[in-house]
Parts: structure tokens; C-alpha cells; sequence
């Protein structure tokens, strides 16, 4: 059978408000890194139902250069993490509280 | 010629430079410089007299002092009848009292100072003088305010008298109180002078305007020109100056503080010829005033007013110097009478300006030698009997004396009576002033009398301990130099009649034109019925004051208690200090407390504090935004991601 394209759009709406759910209530620094990449993969699915139902490769490139970017965004966010650990042996993000006013 | 101001100039900066090892010397230099300007004017006056009565004008081109513009200002001097008359005084008299504050100031520690002071002061009075335009004057009316300011602060940390008015006489103790007031004394006298340079300033800017030239030459010349309202304004300006410098009402005020200076400052400055200048002023400026006659019914009535009220606060006065001073205010009224009459007036107002600064010079040197005689002391109150003690100085006064009261044939009635006959003759608001003339004559008689009875007369009153001693040589030698001259300058410069003597034929070129140099037209009848008149009015005065003072019938102290009120009113100056003191210094503080909290702290620091204020709270309240927790943020981040998309759902809708 032939899976329609709303399908697709469904997924990546739920997943992506799992993600966005999980970066607000999840302190683990870990937890909310991988809710933010489940957001972006959300959306790449969407890029990639939109760009098969309309028979283009914007969606398919768009989307890797979402992949990119999101690689070299975990590199800096995961070695933050770790300057972080080291500083304060914890990773919850409530710790980080230095920009309160 | 340009030596007369130079050499004391030269004093001035000898003294101030060498001053401290000349010590003793300095006032032997300073009085020998001014006795040379003194001789040198003596020789260019003969020079002037040598000329026909129409070319006697000379005019010295100096050196261009400044250009701005079309206004080119020149150190130009004019040496005519009136300048040549008032540098021999200024420089006769100067010299003179030179002389005797070598002696008087023999014990000062800065006697080098004051005589550089003092010669300062001559140099900027023949400047004052000799000026051919307004500017170069108003740098000599300036030079001279600032010279008063310096010596009536001379002894600016020297405990002086301060005589008491209400105090009772208790015999052999000495009822004053000592206070430093020479140095509010001399701001008093500045502050009163700025108010007058103001005016004289306002009225250089509007004769600029006028003429666009500020030479005696070229805006005398045009006076007649100007009408109406500027005409009054600039006269009226000028004698706003005048009132300032010669002590006039409403700014008399600082005249008789200013006697908080040495003796021969007062002499010299406040009696002699500084004060004069306004009477200077307005005879060469005459030409403007004639242009406004109600400028001169204003300068007639301030100066019979003047002359009135300050001779009454003369007769509550116990201090010594007090009551010349008040004398002084009261002759300068005397002389600003003369001079707002017009034509007829201007030679009497110049006469009367020679002779007082000759008997008013020596009436406060002489009190200056009975101080110097007497601890220092000023109490009238504490002399009485001095004539023993110091012949001298009681003859030399008794000449003066004569001389103010307008004892016939003195000099200081000569020109009283020319005075009170040139306003008479003028009739309208002369009449006024002739009246008030007349009376103030009477009280003059009285004050000076009294002045004269308590010091010199009746019983020894000084306290105990005190030994009166007569003043060396040097102090009594100008004395009798101006005695002699209190008595005989009216019969030689006036010449045996009122008017028209040779110092009024002499001046009258210059003053009132030629045409009109033959208008002093009085019958010598009625001159002589007018001169009767004032006499008896004098004779009257001092009558009171024998009976009064001298006669032992009343006690003169029991009269003072019965009319206490009457006393106390005189004596505290009418209170116009008090009134002047309300006006400016209690309504001044009102008005500045005012504006400080009002004004001040409650507008402009409230809205700065305001501003302050409402940044604040918006602060405090905006820092509970940032709470330093990532997932708030991430919050704001979706809500404005989520109404982003709603944006863009809704809009095509």
C-alpha cells in the first residue's frame, strides 16, 4: 500500500513535539541534545516528504545541509558539555544559571 | 603733560617693587613724585593761561589704545580750563596729605604699600581728569573705585573702633567695641561703584550707538542732537555713575563705611577728589545733561535730597570721621544742586568742588591728627578740651570749621552762597533746591559746630591714662597749608562776589560757551540779601549747638535720653542699612531659597532623579526575565517560533 504524504507530515509532527517536550522538562544536558536532534530530524523528514510529493531535490539537498549542521552542532554542544562536566561534575542544564539576572 | 599721571605711576611701581628696602623712603618718593605732577601742573596751567580765553582747548593725541571696527579709541588727553582746574587740586591736595601720611603712617609695617597705593590712586585720578574721550575716562573711574577698594581695606585685619550709638557715656571708660569692618567696608564700596559703572557703561554703548564715537569732541558736540528719551536715558545713566562714585542717593550708602581706611584715605579719596568725580563728570558731560531737561531736575533734587538727609544723619553721629563723612555726602549735594541747574550753575558746582576739597581735606586730617593724638580713637564722645592739648590742630580746624559753616568771607561760604544764588536764579525746581539749600546750611552749621564743641571745647572727657599729644611737624604742616587755603580761596577765586569771580570767568569758556559766559546777571543786592539769609540760617545752627553743647545750661546726654526715638533714628543712619539690607540681602535669600528647593531640587534634580527612577524600576522588574535557566528560554524561543507559524497560517486565511 501507499503510504500518503500527511503520513509523513503526522511523524514528523509528533516527533518533533516530542522534542520540543522533551528539551522543556528534561534537565540532563544528554537528554535535551538528543531532543533537539530528534526536532531536526522531524523536520528533515518532513523536507523529504515535501520534496517526493512535489517531485523536487530542494527538500532532499535542504536536508542535508540540516544533517551538516547538526553534526557540527553536536561537536560544539557535546564539547561544551564536557568543559562543563569537568567544571561542575554535573550536566543538568538548571545548574547553568550564570545569565540570571 | 604726560607726565602729570606717569610720574605717580612710577611711585606706584617703584614701591611696589622696591618698596620693602626703601621702607622709610617710599612715602618721601611717593610725595615728591606728586608734588613734581603737582608743579608740573602748576607750569602747564600758566602755559593754558598764557592763551586767549577760546583757544585755551588743547588736545594730546596719544598713541591708538585699540580699533574695533568703526570704534577707534585713542589715549587722547585734553587739557583745558576744567581738566587744568581739577588736576591742581588733585595733585595740590594729594600732595599734600602725601606729606602728612608719611607721619600719620610712620608706625604701619606697610606704609610702603599704602603709598603705592596711594599714588596709584593719584595716576588714575588725573587720568580720570585729563580723559579726552569716555573710555580713557572710564579707565581712571575705574583705576580710582579700585584704589578706594585697596586703601578702605588697608587695614583689612586690624581690629578698629566701632563707636557705639546707644552706648552711655561713662567717664574715663571707653564704651566702644572693637571689630574687623574694613574688609565689608570695601566691598561695600565696590559693589555700590559697580552699580554705578554699570550705568556709565550703558551710557557708552548708547553714545556709541548715537555718534559711533565715543571723543568728548565729537558726541558733546552733537549732544544737542539727541532728544527725548535717549537724551534722558543716557543723562540719566551717567548720573547713575555719578551717584555711585560721588556717593549720591540711592548709593551714598558706602561712603561713610568707607571710613574704615586710614584717615589720609579718607581725606584724600573720600572727601577730596575720587567723590568729586562725579561732579567732574557731569560738568564735562554737561552738554548732554542740557539735553534732557528732566535728567537735571532729577540731578537738582537727588542732590538737595542728598544733601538733607545726610546732613541730618550727620547731627546723630558720634564718630568722628562718621560726621565728615556725612558732611562730605551732604557738600557733594550741595555740588550736584549747582551743576543740574545749568549754565549758571556749573562754575559755582566747580568752586564749591575746590574749596570743600580743601576744608573737608583738612577737616579730616585734622580729625585724623586728634586720632592720632588719642589712641586712635573716634568717640567724639571721649574728647572734649583737646584745644590745650593740640593748638594746632584746634586752629587749623577752627579754620575749616569757618570755612563749611559758611562763615562770611571763608572760602566754603563763597561758594555755598554761589551755589544757592546760581539755583535761586534758575528759579523752578532751583528754588527747591535753594530751600533745602538754605536748611541744610542751618543743620550743616549745627553738626559741624557740635563736632567741632565736643572735641575741642568745654570739658576734658577722655579716659584715664590717655595723654592727648599734638602730631609732629609733618602732619601739621598740610594742615596749615589747607587751613590757610579753607580761608582764602573764596576771596581769591571768587573774587569778592558770588558769582562770576575769576575761577567762574576762567571756567565758563569751556562750560557754558562764550555767549553765554555773560549771563551771570543777579544784582548784587540780592545776592547779598540771599547770602544774609543762609548766614543767619548758619548762625542759627551753630547757636543751637553752643547752647546745646557747649553752654553748660543743658546736659546735652539728658536731652539725648528724653528724644531717645528721635536720637536712636538718626544715630542708626535713618535705618536706610537696615532698608538696603532687607531689599537686597533678606528678599536675595528669600528668592535664592526659593529657587534652590523649587526650582532647582524639586524640577530640574526631579526629573534627572525621575528619569533615574523609572529606569530603575523597569530594571529591577525586567532582571526577573532572565532567569539564567536554559529551558525558560527555550520556552520564549517556541512561543515566538509558534506565533511565527500561526503569522504565517493565518495571514493568506
Amino acid at each position: 500500500m501507499r503510504v500518503g504524504t500527511n503520513a509523513y507530515l503526522l511523524l514528523g509532527a509528533v516527533l518533533f513535539t516530542i522534542g520540543v517536550i522533551g528539551v522543556l522538562v528534561r534537565r540532563n544536558a544528554i537528554v535535551v541534545f538528543m531532543c533537539v536532534e530528534l526536532m531536526l530530524n522531524a523536520v528533515n523528514l518532513s523536507f523529504i516528504a515535501f520534496a517526493r510529493r512535489n517531485g523536487t531535490l530542494d527538500g532532499q539537498v535542504l536536508s542535508f545541509f540540516v544533517m551538516v549542521v547538526a553534526a557540527a552542532e553536536v561537536v560544539v554542544g557535546l564539547g561544551i558539555l564536557v568543559a562543563i562536566f569537568r567544571k561542575r561534575s554535573s550536566i543538568s542544564v538548571d545548574d547553568v544559571n550564570l545569565l540570571r539576572g | 603733560m604726560w607726565l602729570l599721571p606717569l610720574l605717580p605711576l612710577a611711585g606706584f611701581a617703584v614701591n611696589v617693587a622696591l618698596g620693602q628696602r626703601l621702607r622709610q623712603l617710599a612715602g618721601w618718593l611717593a610725595t615728591a613724585l606728586v608734588a613734581t605732577s603737582f608743579l608740573i601742573a602748576v607750569a602747564a596751567f600758566f602755559a593754558l593761561l598764557s592763551h586767549g580765553g577760546e583757544e585755551r582747548t588743547q588736545i594730546l593725541r596719544g598713541y591708538e589704545w585699540f580699533s574695533a571696527g568703526d570704534l577707534r579709541v585713542a589715549f587722547d588727553f585734553r587739557w583745558d580750563q576744567l581738566s587744568a582746574t581739577m588736576a591742581l587740586v588733585v595733585t595740590g591736595v594729594s600732595g599734600l596729605i602725601h606729606l602728612y601720611s608719611i607721619g600719620y603712617m610712620a608706625h604701619d609695617d606697610r606704609s610702603e604699600t599704602f603709598f603705592a597705593w596711594l599714588n596709584l590712586f593719584v595716576a588714575a585720578m588725573l587720568v580720570l581728569v585729563l580723559a579726552q574721550n569716555f573710555l580713557v575716562m572710564f579707565l581712571g573711574w575705574e583705576g580710582v573705585g579700585l584704589c578706594s577698594y585697596l586703601l578702605i581695606g588697608f587695614w583689612f585685619n586690624r581690629r578698629l573702633p566701632v563707636v557705639q550709638p546707644d552706648a552711655r557715656l561713662v567717664e574715663g571708660v571707653p564704651d566702644e567695641t572693637e571689630e574687623v569692618w574694613a574688609p565689608p567696608a570695601a566691598k561695600k564700596a565696590f559693589l555700590a561703584n559697580r552699580i554705578g559703572d554699570f550705568g556709565f557703561l550703558i551710557a557708552m554703548f548708547l553714545l556709541y550707538r548715537q555718534f559711533g564715537s565715543l571723543d568728548f569732541d565729537d558726541v558733546l558736540g552733537r549732544a544737542s542732537g539727541l532728544v527725548g528719551a535717549t537724551a534722558t536715558t543716557v543723562a540719566l545713566l551717567l548720573f547713575l555713575a555719578c551717584a555711585g562714585k560721588s556717593a549720591q542717593i540711592p548709593l551714598y550708602v558706602w561712603l561713610p563705611d568707607a571710613m574704615a581706611g586710614p584717615t589720609p584715605v579718607s581725606a584724600l579719596i573720600h572727601a577730596a577728589t575720587m567723590v568729586t568725580a562725579g561732579v567732574f563728570l557731569v560738568a564735562r558731560t554737561h552738554a548732554l545733561f542740557e539735553a534732557s531737561p528732566t535728567a537735571q531736575t532729577v540731578v537738582v533734587v537727588v542732590g538737595a535730597l542728598t544733601a538733607l538727609l545726610a546732613a541730618l544723619i550727620a547731627v546723630g553721629q558720634d564718630d568722628i570721621k562718621k560726621i565728615l563723612a556725612y558732611s562730605t555726602v551732604s557738600q557733594l549735594g550741595y555740588m550736584f544742586v549747582a551743576v543740574g541747574v545749568g549754565p549758571v550753575g556749573y562754575a559755582a558746582g566747580l568752586f564749591h568742588l575746590v574749596t570743600h576739597a580743601f576744608f573737608k581735606a583738612q577737616l579730616f586730617l585734622g580729625a585724623g591728627s586728634v586720632m592720632h593724638g588719642n589712641d586712635d580713637d573716634t568717640d567724639v564722645k571721649h574728647f572734649g578740651g583737646l584745644r590745650t592739648a593740640m593748638p594746632v590742630t584746634f586752629w587749623t580746624m577752627g579754620a575749616a570749621w569757618l570755612a563749611i559753616i559758611g562763615f562770611p568771607l571763608t572760602a566754603g561760604f563763597y561758594s555755598k552762597e554761589a551755589i544757592l544764588g546760581a539755583a535761586f536764579e534758575h528759579g523752578g525746581f532751583g528754588l527747591l533746591g535753594w530751600a533745602i539749600g538754605a536748611l541744610t546750611a542751618g543743620l550743616t552749621a549745627f553738626y559741624m559746630s557740635r563736632m567741632f564743641f565736643l572735641t575741642f571745647l568745654g570739658k576734658a572727657r577722655w579716659p584715664e591714662g590717655r595723654h592727648p599729644h599734638e602730631s609732629p611737624p609733618v602732619m601739621t604742616a598740610p594742615l596749615v597749608v589747607l587751613a590757610v587755603l579753607a580761608l582764602v580761596a573764596g576771596l581769591v577765586l571768587g573774587g569778592g562776589g558770588f558769582a562770576g569771580g575769576p575761577l567762574a570767568r576762567f571756567l565758563d569758556p569751556v562750560l557754558v560757551g562764550p555767549e553765554a559766559a555773560a549771563e551771570h546777571s543777579a544784582s548784587f543786592a540780592r545776592e547779598l540779601l540771599l547770602g544774609a539769609i543762609v548766614v543767619l540760617v548758619g548762625a542759627v545752627g551753630v547757636l543751637a549747638a553752643w547752647w546745646l553743647y557747649l553752654s553748660g545750661r543743658v546736659e546735652w546726654l539728658a536731652v539725648r535720653a528724653r528724644f531717645a526715638a528721635a536720637w536712636r533714628l538718626l544715630a542708626h543712619k535713618l535705618y536706610v542699612d537696615e532698608v538696603y539690607e532687607f531689599f537686597t540681602v533678606t528678599l536675595g535669600r528669600a528668592a535664592a531659597a526659593f529657587l534652590a528647593v523649587n526650582v532647582d531640587q524639586r524640577t530640574i534634580d526631579g526629573a534627572v532623579n525621575g528619569v533615574a527612577a523609572v529606569v530603575g524600576v523597569v530594571a529591577s522588574r525586567g532582571r526577573r526575565l532572565q532567569t539564567g535557566l536554559v529551558r525558560t528560554y527555550a520556552v520564549g524561543v517556541l512561543g515566538g517560533a509558534v506565533l511565527i507559524v500561526a503569522f504565517l497560517v493565518f495571514r493568506t486565511s
